[in-house]
C-alpha cells in the first residue's frame, strides 16, 4: 500500500495503467477465455472421489429381482391412466396400501400467470400420491425420496412401475434406518413444487395446496426417475437444478460407483464420457460437455424434478432411462438394481451430504472441476471492467484538475454536476427494466384484447416490444440531460456502468458461475468499448449482438450445435420466442431468478452503455 | 272520652295511607324487563321494557289520584278520549340482514298512531291537539303533524288491545322522518317510569351511553287491556320501551366481549322498590357460529326456553328481586364473553436462556370435534459456538418430541371400579370418574438443520479472514481517509529559522 500512498509512485503507476490500459485488457480478456477453456485439460480437471466416508467403504449386495412385477405395474399404471386420463389416484392408493407402505394424498391447484403453451396448461390442479416406508425402529426424523413425476402425457408408466417394485422390495427389508418416501407427483414439476412447499410448511409461488397429512422428518436426499420404455440402453443423469444449484458431487459419485458396478452405460448430458485423457481427443469432447453444462447450468432451469428439492437443502439428482438404437440393452432390474444400491447407501449415511463439493463444473462423468479452478477464468474477464473503470477515473480526475496538479481533489461543484447530470438516465433505464419485469404478465389481457394474439404470445411480444423501446432511449434522455462538459458526462455515466456491471457480474458469477462467465464473455468486450466518439454504427451493431436478449438467442443455437442437432434460423427464433415465455413462466411458478435479473439488473446497465454510446 | 277521641283520629292519621294499601289490593303494578342479544354481527342489542298496568277505567271515573301510571299521560287519555295511543322515536335503522329479527319494529325518525274512542266527534281537532299536547310532553317536533303527513290506514294499522269495533275513521297515522332523537326526548320519557333513573334497570338508561349507539329507538304504547281471564272490565297498559344496538367496533373496540359496565357505564345495585318484576334476560342461544360459544357471568340462577320470532332460544334469567342476584356483590355486572373453544385455555411460555434452559411452551386448549390444529413456532437459525458442534453437526441437531396430554371423553361410561382391584394395564392413570380418560401422546423428534461451519478447514479460514481484514482494510481505510500533500523538505534547522526571524525584522529578504 505504500506503493499507493507514495504520490512520485502513484503517479508513475497511473501513468502505466493509462498508456498500457488497451493492452492489459485485451491481454485480460484473452487469458480468461483461456482459462476457461483450458478447464477441461487434465491439469485442471480432476478425477471424482467418494468422500463422504459412511458411503465409501461400505459394501452392498443387491437383491431386486422385482423386474417382472415393475413391468405389470407399468401395464396396470398405464391401462388405469388411459382410461382415467388423469394419474389413477386411487389405483396408487391402493397398490401402494397393497405393497404395505402409508398412503397419502395431496391435492393442489394453481392458475399460471399466462397458458403454457409448451406444456398446454393454464389452470392445473392435480393430486399428489404418496406412500412413506416406516423405518423400523427410528422414530422419523430422516427420510429418502423417490420420486416419479407424471406429465400431461403417459409417458414414466415404466417409472412409476418400477417405483412401486421396488417399494414393494424396500418393504421387505429390515434394514432402512430412515423412511422412504414414494412420490408420484401429477403435472411433473408442478405436482412437485407443491409437494416440496407443503412438506416444508412455506407458500413462495402462489401454489394452492392441501396440507401433507404424513410425513418423515428431514430429506436428506432425493431421486427422481423418468423411464418410458421396458428396455433401456443408457441411463442419463442431470444434476442441475433451480438457479443453477447444484447437488453435492457425492451424490453423483454414488450413481457412478454403482453405474460401473452393475456395469450400465451412463451418460452426463446425453454423451458418452470420454475415455482417453491423454491425448487432445478427450479433452475436446470434455469441452465439449463442459460447455454444454455450463448452458444448462446458466439456464436457471430445473432440469427434471430434482431440480426443485435443491431449493430445501436436498440432495437430489434426475436419472432418465434412454432408449436409443444401441445393441446392448438392459431391462428394469439393472435399474432397480442401482436404484437399490443407491438407496441402501444413503440409508447410511450419518450426516447429510456435506463432505464433497457443492460447486463444479463437470466436463466427464468421472472428473470435475471444483471452484477454485474455475473462478480466475471469470476473474480475469472481471479484470478488464476493472482496468477500464481505473483509467476512466483517472481521465475524470485528470479533466477536473489539470494535469500540471495531481494533488488536491477536484471542485465539489465540477462533481456535483457530473454526478447530477447521471441522475436522469440511471432512473430512466431502471424504469425500464421495472416495465420489463412488469408490464408483460400485467398487461397481457389488454395486449390480447387489442391485437389478434394469445396471451402467451402477448406476453413475449410485450417483452420483446418494450425491450427494443429501451433502444430508444438516449434520444429522449439527451434533452433532459444538460451538462457543460459533454465528455465527463459519458466519462462519469461509463464509469457508473462499468463498476454496476461489474458487481453484478461479480455477484452472479460467485451463485451460478455458468451464468456469470456467460455474460461476462459477451458483454464485457463492448461494455469496455462503448464510447460516443468513432463508428458509432458499428459500436450500436457489437453492442445490439451482446445484449442479455441476443446472449440468450446465440446460446440457443450454441447449445443446439453442441447437441449435434444444428437449428436454422426460423427454427432458432421460434425456439427463441419459446424460452421467453418458458423464463418468465418458471420465475413465476417456480421461483426461477433469471428473469428477473436479467430484466432489473443486466438490462438496465446495458441500456446504460447504449446511453453512453449515444451521448451527445 | 274527649281526649281519647283525638288521640284516636291522630292514630288513625297516622295510619291512613299504609292501611289504605293495606287494605285495598293494589290497583297498578310495574313489571320492568331488558333483555340483552347478541347478535351474529357481533354486536350487541339491549331491549328495555317497563310496563305499568293500572286497574281503573280512566275515562269514565274522574280520577285524581295517580301512584305509578304518569298523570300526564292518564288525564291525555280522558281529555282526548283515547283508545290507543303508540309513539316512537328512533334514531338510525334496524339492520335485519345483519342483526336479525326485532322485538320492537319502528320507522327512522317519530311515528305516532293513534285509535279515538267512537264518542269522540272531532276526530281531526282532536288529533291535531293531542300531537301539539304530546310535543311538549316529549320536547319532540311532533307539532308538527298536520293534515298534510296524517293518514287513516285502512288495512295495515290494527289496535293493539282491546276494541269492540274497528272502524277506521278513528285511526290517525303520521311519520316524521325527519325527526332527531336526542337526549331532550329521552329526559321526558324517563320521567314517566315510576322509579324515573333512580332505581332498578332504569339506572342503566344513561343519555350519553345510549345515544353513543348504532340503533336507539324508544317509544311508549298505551292500550287498554282486559283486567281478568273473562274479560268483564278493562284496565290500562302503558309500556315503554327502548331498545339500542351497541357497536362492537365503536363500543367494544373491536372486541365481542360485553359487560353491562361496557355498555351503559353502569351496573345494577338494586331493583326498583315499585316494581313487582324486575329481570334481565341473555340471549344465550347457541348459534354454533365458528365453533364460539356465548359465557355469561355470573351464571344465571334459571334459564327460560320458548320460541322466539320463529326460532328456538334460550335466556338466562336474573331476578333483581331475588336477594342473592345482587347481594353477593352489592352490584350486578352480567358479562359477555364469546369463547372460541381453540383460543381459550392456558399458555405458559418459558424462553430459553442461552446454553442453560430450553424453551418450554405449554398451552391448554378445548379442540373442537373432528379439526385439525396446528400449532407452529417460528425459530430463527443461529450458529453455535464451535465448541458446541457435535461430532457430527451435519447430521442435524434434535428437537425434543412434543407432548399431548389429553382426557377424552370416553364413548361408553364406565363403571367406577375399585383402584386396587381393577387389572394392573388400567390403573396407572388414576381416574376420577368413568366419564373420560387419560391419554398421553407424542410426537416424533425433528431434525434441524443448523448453519455449519466446513470445520475441514478452521485455520485457513481464520488466517485468511484476519489477513484480508488487517492487510486491505486497514490500508483502504487510510487510504481513503488521508489526504495527501507534497511538502518541500526543508534545509536548516534551528539556526535558519533563527536567521530568518532576524531577517524578517531587519526587512531583508528571507534565506
Amino acid at each position: 500500500m505504500g506503493l499507493l500512498s507514495d504520490p512520485v509512485r502513484r503517479r508513475a503507476l497511473a501513468r502505466l495503467v493509462l498508456r498500457l490500459n488497451a493492452p492489459l485488457c485485451v491481454l485480460s480478456y484473452l487469458a480468461g477465455i483461456a482459462w476457461f477453456l483450458a478447464l477441461a485439460f487434465p491439469p485442471l480437471t480432476q478425477r471424482t472421489y467418494m468422500s463422504e466416508n459412511a458411503m465409501g467403504s461400505t459394501m452392498v449386495e443387491e437383491q431386486f429381482a422385482g423386474g417382472d412385477r415393475a413391468r405389470a405395474f407399468a401395464r396396470d399404471f398405464a391401462a388405469h391412466r388411459r382410461k382415467s386420463g388423469a394419474l389413477p389416484v386411487a389405483w396408487l392408493e391402493r397398490t401402494m396400501r397393497s405393497v404395505g407402505l402409508e398412503v397419502y394424498t395431496q391435492s393442489f391447484s394453481r392458475k399460471l400467470p399466462f397458458p403454457d403453451e409448451t406444456h398446454e396448461r393454464y389452470m392445473v390442479s392435480g393430486t399428489n400420491v404418496y406412500g412413506i416406508l416406516r423405518a423400523p425402529r427410528a422414530a422419523s426424523t430422516e427420510s429418502l425420496v423417490l420420486t416419479v413425476p407424471c406429465g400431461s402425457d403417459s409417458t414414466n408408466s415404466q417409472a412409476v412401475g418400477l417405483l412401486l417394485a421396488l417399494a414393494a422390495h424396500f418393504r421387505g427389508q429390515i434394514y432402512w434406518a430412515k423412511d422412504i418416501i414414494f412420490l408420484v407427483t401429477e403435472y411433473d414439476l408442478l405436482g412437485t413444487e407443491a409437494w416440496l412447499e407443503a412438506y416444508h410448511d412455506v407458500n413462495v409461488t402462489g401454489m394452492q395446496s392441501s396440507p401433507l397429512q404424513g410425513r418423515a422428518g428431514a430429506i436428506q436426499a432425493a431421486v427422481a426417475l423418468e423411464l418410458s420404455s421396458d428396455m433401456v440402453t443408457s441411463l442419463d443423469v442431470a444434476v442441475e437444478g433451480l438457479n443453477g444449484q447444484l447437488p453435492n458431487l457425492d451424490l453423483l459419485n454414488l450413481f457412478q460407483t454403482f453405474c460401473q458396478k452393475g456395469g450400465l452405460l451412463c451418460t452426463l448430458q446425453g454423451k458418452l464420457q470420454p475415455q482417453d485423457w491423454t491425448s487432445l481427443d478427450g479433452p475436446l469432447q470434455g469441452l465439449q460437455m463442459l460447455l454444454l453444462m455450463v448452458l444448462r447450468q446458466a439456464s436457471g432451469r430445473p432440469h427434471g424434478s430434482h431440480g426443485l428439492f435443491l431449493r430445501y437443502r436436498v440432495e437430489a439428482l434426475t436419472l432418465r432411462g434412454i432408449n436409443s438404437f444401441r445393441q446392448y440393452k438392459y431391462d428394469l432390474v439393472a435399474v432397480g438394481k442401482a436404484l437399490e444400491g443407491m438407496f441402501r447407501k444413503l440409508n447410511h449415511l450419518l450426516e447429510r451430504l456435506h463432505q464433497s463439493f457443492f460447486l463444479y463444473l463437470l466436463p466427464a462423468l468421472s472428473r470435475f472441476v471444483s471452484i477454485g479452478l474455475y473462478m480466475p477464468a471469470a476473474g480475469f474477464l472481471l479484470l478488464v471492467l476493472g482496468l477500464k473503470a481505473l483509467e476512466l477515473w483517472m481521465q475524470l480526475h485528470e479533466a477536473g484538475v489539470g494535469l500540471e496538479e495531481p494533488r488536491g481533489s477536484p471542485g465539489p461543484s465540477a462533481q456535483g454536476v457530473g454526478l447530477a447530470s447521471l441522475v436522469a438516465p440511471l432512473l430512466i433505464s431502471q424504469a425500464m427494466g421495472l416495465a420489463l419485469y412488469v408490464l408483460p404478465v400485467l398487461g397481457q389481457h389488454v395486449a390480447a384484447q387489442h391485437f389478434p394474439v394469445a396471451e402467451a404470445e402477448a406476453v413475449v411480444l410485450t417483452l420483446l416490444a418494450i425491450y427494443a423501446a429501451g433502444l430508444a432511449l438516449p434520444h429522449n434522455t439527451h434533452r433532459v440531460v444538460s451538462t457543460q462538459a459533454p465528455d465527463r458526462g459519458w466519462m462519469a455515466l461509463k464509469l457508473v456502468a462499468l463498476i454496476y456491471l461489474a458487481l453484478q457480474l461479480g455477484c452472479i458469477a460467485l451463485t451460478n458461475f455458468s451464468l456469470g462467465f456467460l455474460l461476462a464473455a459477451t458483454m464485457v468486450p463492448t461494455a469496455a468499448l462503448a464510447k460516443p466518439h468513432g463508428s458509432r454504427t458499428l459500436y450500436a451493431a457489437l453492442l445490439v449482438l451482446t445484449s442479455p436478449a441476443a446472449t440468450l438467442f446465440g446460446s440457443l443455437f450454441l447449445w443446439r450445435e453442441l447437441q449435434e442437432a444444428p437449428l436454422s434460423l426460423a427454427e432458432g427464433w421460434q425456439l427463441f420466442l419459446a424460452a421467453l415465455a418458458q423464463g418468465v413462466l418458471e420465475h413465476h411458478t417456480y421461483g426461477a431468478l433469471l428473469f428477473p435479473l436479467l430484466s432489473l439488473g443486466l438490462y438496465p446497465c446495458w441500456l446504460l452503455f447504449w446511453n453512453v454510446l449515444f451521448w451527445k | 272520652m274527649a281526649a281519647a277521641m283525638p288521640l284516636a283520629l291522630f292514630v288513625l292519621q297516622l295510619l291512613g295511607p299504609g292501611g289504605w294499601c293495606l287494605a285495598e289490593p293494589q290497583r297498578d303494578s310495574l313489571r320492568e324487563e331488558l333483555v340483552i342479544t347478541p347478535l351474529p354481527s357481533g354486536d350487541v342489542a339491549a331491549t328495555f321494557q317497563f310496563r305499568t298496568r293500572w286497574d281503573s277505567e280512566l275515562q269514565r271515573e274522574g280520577v285524581s289520584h295517580y301512584r305509578l301510571f304518569p298523570k300526564a299521560l292518564g288525564q291525555l287519555i280522558s281529555k282526548y278520549s283515547l283508545r290507543e295511543l303508540h309513539l316512537s322515536f328512533t334514531q338510525g335503522f334496524w339492520r335485519t340482514r345483519y342483526w336479525g329479527p326485532p322485538f320492537l319494529q319502528a320507522p327512522s325518525g317519530a311515528e305516532l298512531w293513534v285509535w279515538f274512542q267512537d264518542t269522540v266527534t272531532n276526530v281531526d281537532k282532536s288529533w291535531k291537539e293531542l300531537s301539539n299536547v304530546l310535543s311538549g310532553i316529549f320536547c319532540a317536533s311532533l307539532n308538527f303533524i298536520d293534515s298534510t303527513n296524517t293518514v287513516t290506514p285502512t288495512a295495515s294499522f290494527k289496535p293493539l288491545g282491546l276494541a269492540n269495533d274497528t272502524d277506521h275513521y278513528f285511526l290517525r297515522y303520521a311519520v316524521l322522518p325527519r325527526e332527531v332523537v336526542c337526549t331532550e326526548n329521552l329526559t321526558p320519557w324517563k320521567k314517566l317510569l315510576p322509579c324515573s333513573s333512580k332505581a332498578g334497570l332504569s339506572v342503566l338508561l344513561k343519555a350519553d351511553r345510549l345515544f353513543h349507539t348504532s340503533y336507539h329507538s324508544q317509544a311508549v304504547h298505551i292500550r287498554p287491556v282486559c283486567r281478568n281471564a273473562r274479560c268483564t272490565s278493562i284496565s290500562w297498559e302503558l309500556r315503554q320501551t327502548l331498545s339500542v344496538v351497541f357497536d362492537a367496533f365503536i363500543t367494544g373496540q373491536g372486541k365481542k366481549d360485553w359487560s353491562l359496565f361496557r355498555m351503559f357505564s353502569r351496573t345494577l345495585t338494586e331493583p326498583c322498590p315499585l316494581a313487582s318484576e324486575s329481570r334481565v334476560y341473555v340471549d344465550i342461544t347457541n348459534y354454533n357460529q365458528d365453533n364460539e360459544t356465548l359465557e355469561v357471568n355470573p351464571p344465571p340462577t334459571t334459564t327460560y326456553q320458548d320460541v322466539i320470532l320463529g326460532t328456538r332460544k334460550t335466556y338466562a334469567i336474573y331476578d333483581l328481586l331475588d336477594t342473592a342476584t345482587i347481594n353477593n356483590s352489592r352490584n350486578l355486572n352480567i358479562q359477555l364473553k364469546w369463547k372460541r373453544p381453540a383460543e381459550n385455555g392456558y399458555i405458559h411460555y418459558q424462553p430459553a436462556q442461552d446454553r442453560l434452559q430450553p424453551h418450554l411452551l405449554e398451552m391448554l386448549i378445548q379442540l373442537p370435534a373432528n379439526s385439525v390444529t396446528k400449532v407452529s413456532i417460528q425459530f430463527e437459525r443461529a450458529l453455535l459456538k464451535w465448541t458446541e458442534y457435535t461430532p457430527d453437526p451435519n447430521h442435524g441437531f434434535y428437537v425434543s418430541p412434543s407432548v399431548l396430554s389429553a382426557l377424552v371423553p370416553s364413548m361408553v361410561a364406565a363403571k367406577p371400579v375399585d383402584w386396587e382391584e381393577s387389572p394392573l394395564f388400567n390403573s396407572l392413570f388414576p381416574v376420577s370418574d368413568g366419564s373420560n380418560y387419560f391419554v398421553r401422546l407424542y410426537t416424533e423428534p425433528l431434525l434441524v438443520n443448523l448453519p455449519t461451519p466446513d470445520f475441514s478447514m478452521p485455520y485457513n479460514v481464520i488466517c485468511l479472514t484476519c489477513t484480508v481484514v488487517a492487510v486491505c482494510y486497514g490500508s483502504f481505510y487510510n487510504l481513503l481517509t488521508r489526504t495527501f500533500h507534497i511538502e518541500e523538505p526543508r534545509t536548516g534547522g534551528l539556526a535558519k529559522r533563527l536567521a530568518n526571524l532576524i531577517r524578517r525584522i531587519r526587512g531583508v529578504p528571507l534565506l
